[in-house]
């Protein structure tokens, strides 16, 4: 493995090397000195051209923790904001000689031209409205954790389906996996071919979060961003959050075993109550927790594993 | 302007439209005498082209091409755009107006034809912006640019919509007075904004990707045609994409209402799947579409339903369109590549043949532009614009080796059969198998 840019590119093999690395990995958290000395000498840039609190600051550990040499630069105020070009940035980065870049773009495939353009390894941070791998491999090192292996088991996926990043990643990585996922979402917040794409990758899909709760072993809420609301997705944020909410009154619908995940950051009473966000059943914390773990392994993989050893 | 004698010329043994071959007499920059006539015709110092396996088509037109100058002379000048549109078998192109300054005025019409006759290629005619400043909200000076030298017919916006109804109302109204044309870049913004730059589908939902559906284009058809008919006026439908958009045509067009349509070349071969790398080249508006689309497209090029290929050759600086997907720039090239994909893809197969070629490429183009001196048959009397064709050459596209000042081609590397090996822009020779030839002045 070079680059993490989707996990399309990932067997069911790797992704479960991935998350089996990252719970050793987990372990150098309850240590007093988190230190490896895995990536000692090599020197791993957070390029993020969007903002990011808990991925950058996720990988930016990650790194540390395994002795890396990290730098973190952001867009704002860099050449591409005065004009240059995506190419001639990136180039003009990577001619300083990282071993890898980590990518946060808000366009989709940024990530996959850079990887065109220069040598290093990239990893996708988040890619517009196409994927997040990294957030996918730890919600499902995080799922896995609670219910166990995810064959067989059924996941749904809620929400603004259309502009999520996390979606994608996650349907493809739960699916490898052998899990069963129903995405659910009005309509107008459904991607667009998601009947075809829905039979071509053999998931459901469902506009009846009711109907759906009583069945699954966990739901995944994805945060409705603000800025949709004007946007003619739905009519108002009250209409929104009493049909698609997880509200206190649907958390008994839910079978007693099931978990919630949320990647974050969450509106608490439009996409999900506090009470659900707080459930002891919640792995939202959990899941912030394992994103150092996993993003650790991702690095050990990309730069450390089997044929990366220097 | 300087000009040349051009010596008499006889091409020898040409299939003439490819409908049987003839000798083809050319004097003082017209066709003097076709068949056996010709060489009886010829006066002493005619020179003699040796013609045999070559297809005679009259010069082809393009009515859809993008220079640049003013404005973006790094991406093309109106000199590069005229070799490149030389070598692709062109002898006249009518020059979208969104430069920089827009043509939205006489005087910058006639600059533009003057760079043309300048650099000698080929005929350049600018097309006149519909609004000032193509901000879609005032008419341009539509008569005016027509009153010039340079003799606008054709107005359009493209790159834009003219997406208010009324003010479209009022163009086709305004130009029935001199017989104009308004050339329509169907795009409901509201439907596919700015950001839309993959056709919406599966693939833009799994790309994510702003989606460009294609109802976006067909509502504004679907509005124009009947905003013709009601005004009574000619309507064209510029780079025409989906299946629903032809249908549309094929309707209007039954109905007696005096609309035209183009396809460009890449619509007809390329399709969205070339999208899934986010490779910036593919990167067009409107977006490269299904499979399905394009054959639609294809069909409907051969039954007549659209008019004609126009090649939106829209060139761009490397800079531009090294950005991310969304963030680059839509086009690409098309000039020096048209003939090869309609033969590779219309002609080879059966599917049409030299005939419509010349049809849609150039007698068509030129009947929609009022372009007195190009597209005519290839008759005693007629111009000398031409272009010989070798049906038969094949050769990988390698964009390095482009007239255009960009290298935005998506054709780099492929196969095409077909290509033009003689342009001649009355009767002068202005390109010889992709090599360019002296401009006029």
């Amino acid at each position: 493995m070079k680059h993490l840019l989707s996990i399309a590119d990932l067997s069911a093999q790797e992704i479960t090397s991935i998350l089996d690395t990252a719970v050793s990995m987990h372990e150098v958290q309850d240590r007093d000195v988190k230190k490896l000395p895995t990536l000692r000498g090599r020197t791993i840039i957070n390029f993020f051209f969007e903002d990011s609190t808990r991925t950058r600051s996720s990988f930016e550990i990650a790194g540390k923790w395994m002795s890396a040499d990290t730098i973190n630069l952001t867009g704002k105020g860099t050449s591409v904001s005065k004009g240059e070009s995506l190419r001639d940035t990136v180039l003009t980065i990577a001619a300083m000689g990282v071993d890898m870049m980590i990518v946060r773009h808000p366009a989709s495939g940024a990530p996959q031209q850079i990887a065109q353009w220069v040598d290093c390894s990239i990893v996708n941070a988040g890619d517009g409205t196409h994927e997040h791998p990294s957030q996918a491999l730890l919600d499902a090192y995080s799922l896995r954790r609670a219910l166990g292996e995810l064959t067989d088991r059924h996941v749904a996926i809620v929400g603004d389906l259309t502009h999520s990043r996390v979606l994608r990643s996650n349907l493809l990585c739960l699916r490898k996996l052998g899990a069963a996922v129903t995405v659910v979402a009005p309509p107008t917040l459904m991607p667009s071919g998601i009947a075809s794409w829905a039979a071509a990758d053999g998931f459901a899909v469902s506009y009846d979060l009711d109907a759906v709760l009583p069945t699954v072993d966990a739901v995944m809420m994805l945060r409705v961003q603000r800025e949709r609301m004007s946007g003619g997705y739905f009519p108002t944020a009250k209409e929104y959050a009493v049909t698609y909410g997880l509200t206190s009154g649907r958390l008994a619908r839910l079978p007693a075993h099931a978990v919630i995940a949320h990647p974050g950051p969450m509106n608490r009473g439009l996409e999900i109550s506090a009470d659900a966000a707080d459930a002891a059943r919640s792995l939202v914390l959990d899941q912030v927790s394992a994103g150092v773990a996993v993003r650790m392994s991702i690095l050990y993989h990309l730069l450390a594993g089997e044929g990366n050893a220097q | 302007m300087k000009r040349t004698t051009t010596p008499p010329l006889l091409i020898r043994g040409a299939d003439v439209l490819g409908e049987g071959t003839q000798d083809v007499l050319l004097v003082d920059g017209r066709i003097a005498a076709v068949g056996t006539q010709a060489r009886d015709d010829a006066p002493t110092g005619t020179g003699t082209l040796h013609a045999e396996g070559l297809v005679l088509l009259p010069g082809l037109v393009d009515l859809h091409t993008h220079l640049r100058e003013p404005g973006r002379e790094d991406a093309e000048t109106v000199e590069s755009g005229s070799q490149a549109a030389a070598a692709g078998g062109f002898t006249a192109v009518l020059a979208m107006a969104n430069t920089s300054p827009v043509t939205d005025t006489a005087e910058i019409a006639e600059t533009v034809l003057d760079l043309g006759r300048r650099a000698g290629y080929v005929d350049v005619h600018p097309v006149g912006a519909v609004t000032k400043g193509l901000a879609g909200e005032e008419l341009a000076e539509l008569g005016l640019m027509h009153r010039s030298r340079a003799r606008v017919t054709v107005f359009s916006d493209d790159g834009r919509c003219v997406h208010d109804a009324r003010l479209m109302r009022r163009a086709l109204e305004y130009v029935k007075a001199f017989d104009g044309v308004v050339s329509q870049h169907a795009q409901d913004p509201r439907l596919a904004d700015g950001t839309a730059c993959c056709h919406e589908g599966e693939l833009s939902g799994r790309l994510g990707l702003p989606g460009w559906p294609a109802v976006a284009e067909e509502v504004v058809v679907a509005r124009d045609v009947m905003l013709a008919r009601h005004t009574g006026s000619r309507v064209h439908i510029a780079h025409v994409s989906t299946a629903g958009s032809v249908e549309v045509v094929r309707w209007a067009k039954k109905q007696g209402i005096d609309v035209t349509a183009e396809v460009t070349p890449h619509h007809l071969m390329l399709t969205q799947d070339l999208l899934a790398g986010y490779d910036p080249t593919f990167k067009v508006n409107p977006p490269l579409r299904p499979t399905e689309d394009a054959l639609v497209l294809q069909e409907a090029l051969a039954d007549g339903t659209i008019d004609i290929v126009a090649t939106d050759h829209a060139p761009h600086a490397r800079q531009d369109k090294e950005h991310a997907f969304v963030d680059a720039a839509f086009g690409m090239l098309g000039l020096e590549t048209a003939l090869g994909v309609v033969s590779t893809l219309m002609v080879q197969p059966g599917r049409m043949g030299w005939a419509d070629v010349a049809r849609v490429m150039s007698t068509a183009p030129a009947r929609i532009a009022r372009l007195s001196t190009q597209g005519q048959g290839i008759t005693p009397g007629a111009p000398a614009n031409l272009t010989l064709v070798d049906p038969t050459r094949k050769g990988t596209v390698d964009r390095a080796l482009s007239k255009s000042l960009s290298r935005n081609n998506p054709w780099h590397g492929r196969e095409l059969v077909g290509a033009p090996h003689l342009t001649l822009l009355r009767g002068r020779v202005t390109a010889r198998e992709g090599l360019v030839w002296g401009g006029e002045a």
